[in-house]
């Protein structure tokens, strides 16, 4: 990587970081309705992922999906306009915060049902396969999604077809409120793909560094034709599930122990460590990410609402 | 034109768009080496391949799922549920991601995808594997939902199902693979969306689709037996429901039965009656009336299944309790 692809992962990690405070923040003026899902604290994640990935390789994900819209590169402003629910949204504002794609970008949404798009992940890479394309589909889950049969159903028959899916569980400790070890007979995620005898291997989530060198080598080898693999990406959500979360389960220092482990200031360390940045070009990246999210706010409230027409638009491509 | 089964005939149309499209392909349980549970893709799999024509393990959601992830890349699946007692496994599929993600990601995606499935009673298979639920399909704007009830519209609207860019429910009735009816050779197609007069008449409009097209269309032969002239409607499409024929036929008759396998409760029947009051209120002559599958899971025990299904019978008597109520 030369210093501006360092530098573009960071800029894209605080972008999301940013912008999801805004967020936070519109959400409680009551500008967002709905649920509102933050990926503050699993940055790392999906930065890394989508680093990894060439152009052709799609990516498809839970509700949680703001971290991939950035990464992808969808415009902050079409992002935050969605979320808005104004014309100019991603999704023409009719998806909202959990119904974000960019097909041109590969990127294939934005799942709202638990588990539901890991059988529609098989079925992108099923399609590629084929067609005899050479792309590799990334889908992304949380541990909650991995107890559900959908789950199930995707990772044996990626299996039994040999499908080109690199299966990413975010395991965030939580499925909402209930811990990893209250839901799932198996703490160790990463173990179920054994019961289908699919490789997998495990990564510090926290670490955006870590993340793009272990999927990338994964995607060569999907990539080559070995089938699926499942990767285990130990992150933490620093917010709770959604907007609406009090918050009850879990404890202080549990939170301010992860906090330490913030996958920004992780990465800061790394470049500054490493001399790949100074501290000032690291602010000044800051500083772009926080006015590239304000215009995108100021632009997102100019925008105007749908027209009325839209509401019975796309409902079929042929009436 | 050949006279051919239903069976022939929604397998013809299969063969023959595959041959046309290399993009269309088909997957579901036993549709492969063994042929189809009903045998309707009988031969597929030694002439088109492995690829082509791909055995599923038993696991509903992930055959929908599938299809549809296939769909949104560029290829044409047709996905089959051996019945459509089992698209139960598969409903959030079918209802929360086919229907809903053209309209939810603003027109971006894009799912031609065809679901085939087989309902129908009166095989004394028991509770779980008789339903009649095309109406639930049917409640979901984003699905197209077709049932044929003549073998040569279930050729030309599977043609039109495979070619759409929609995902569209085919639900094909269990006990009418050998119903035998002319079917155009060929590329013939019947667009979704278009219901249709199986028989004109001027005393009583009879809505219905599917297999109580056959048990109507019998009821409406022995009428004229006794010198009523009855218009038979099939619906052939159940949504984009089109009440065009329905409403011009109703506007000459003034009265309707409308005769439908499934329950009565929140069905066919009630959609289209509820229409008909709602459109054509100052032709009404007389209460329309249903006929419909008792309200109870079916029986396994064959005299207490037949108590349940409508009859030729059952209809006979509803148009005349209409013409002389």
């Amino acid at each position: 990587m030369d210093k501006n692809e360092y530098l573009n992962l960071y800029h894209q990690m605080v972008v999301i970081r940013r912008m999801e405070e805004k967020a936070a923040e519109l959400y409680q003026q009551g500008k967002i309705g709905g649920f509102l899902h933050l990926y503050i604290g699993q940055e790392a994640v999906s930065t890394g992922l989508v680093a990894a990935r060439k152009p052709q390789d799609r990516i498809i994900t839970a509700y949680r999906d703001h971290g991939v819209a950035v990464n992808v590169g969808i415009e902050t402003r079409a992002i935050i306009a969605e979320l808005l629910g104004k014309a100019t949204g991603i999704s023409k504002g009719k998806g909202g915060s959990m119904h974000m794609a960019d097909v041109s970008k590969n990127f294939w949404g934005g799942h709202a049902i638990v588990g539901a798009h890991l059988p529609i992940a098989a079925g992108l890479a099923l399609g590629d396969q084929y067609l005899k394309e050479d792309n590799v589909t990334i889908c992304m889950f949380g541990d909650g999604a991995t107890n559900i049969g959908f789950f199930h159903e995707a990772l044996n028959l990626s299996m039994v077809w040999k499908l080109p899916v690199l299966w990413v569980c975010e395991n965030n400790q939580y499925g909402m409120g209930t811990a990893v070890e209250r839901a799932s007979a198996v703490s160790e995620i990463r173990k179920k793909a054994e019961g289908y005898g699919m490789p997998n291997d495990e990564v510090d989530g926290m670490d955006v560094i870590k993340v793009k060198e272990k999927t990338a080598k994964m995607l060569a080898q999907i990539r080559a034709g070995n089938g699926p693999m499942l990767l285990e990406a130990h992150t933490y959500r620093f917010r709770g599930h959604s907007m609406g979360d009090p918050e009850r389960y879990r404890k202080p220092d549990e939170v301010s122990c992860w906090e330490e482990n913030d996958p920004i200031g992780i990465y800061r360390a790394y470049l500054t460590g490493k001399k790949l940045a100074t501290v000032e070009e690291l602010d000044q990246q800051d500083k772009l990410a926080e006015a590239e999210v304000l215009e995108a706010v100021e632009f997102a409230e100019n925008s105007p609402e749908p027209a009325p027409e839209e509401l019975f638009t796309n409902i079929y491509v042929e009436e | 034109m050949a006279r051919i089964t239903m069976r022939e005939a929604i397998s013809q149309a299969l063969w023959e768009e595959m041959e046309r499209d290399p993009r269309v392909f088909i997957l579901g349980e036993e549709v492969g080496v063994w042929g189809g549970t009903y045998a309707v893709t009988k031969g597929f799999y030694d002439h088109f391949g492995p690829e082509r024509v791909r055995d599923t393990p038993i696991a509903e959601a992930a055959i929908v799922g599938a299809a549809i992830g296939a769909a949104l890349v560029g290829t044409r699946p047709v996905a089959e549920l051996m019945t459509i007692n089992f698209a139960f496994a598969a409903m959030d599929h079918i209802v929360n991601e086919a229907a809903k993600l053209h309209y939810m990601f603003g027109g971006q995606m894009v799912l031609p995808l065809v679901i085939r499935t087989v309902g129908g009673g009166g095989r004394q298979l028991g509770a779980t594997h008789s339903q009649t639920p095309d109406a639930v399909f049917a409640h979901f704007p984003g699905l197209k939902v077709v049932a044929p009830g003549t073998p040569a519209d279930a050729k030309g609207l599977l043609k039109a199902a495979i070619r759409s860019q929609d995902p569209v429910m085919f639900i094909e009735h269990a006990t009418l693979y050998q119903t035998r009816g002319e079917v155009p050779e060929g590329d013939y197609v019947v667009p979704i969306g278009k219901s249709t007069i199986q028989r004109t008449g001027k005393d009583i409009t009879i809505i219905t689709y599917s297999k109580m097209l056959e048990v109507s269309m019998k009821a409406a032969d022995q009428l004229a037996g006794e010198g009523i002239e009855a218009e038979v409607v099939d619906l052939r499409t159940l949504r984009p429901l089109d009440m065009e024929p329905v409403l011009e036929s109703f506007k000459k008759t003034n009265r309707a039965v409308i005769v439908e396998e499934g329950w009565k409760s929140y069905g066919v029947g009630a959609e289209i009656s509820a229409r008909i009051y709602e459109d054509a209120f100052d032709y009404v002559d007389a209460p329309i009336k249903r006929v419909a599958q008792l309200e109870v899971p079916l029986p396994y025990n064959r005299a207490l299944e037949q108590m349940a299904l409508p009859k030729v019978e059952q209809v006979v008597a509803a148009v005349k309790e209409v013409l002389n109520g």
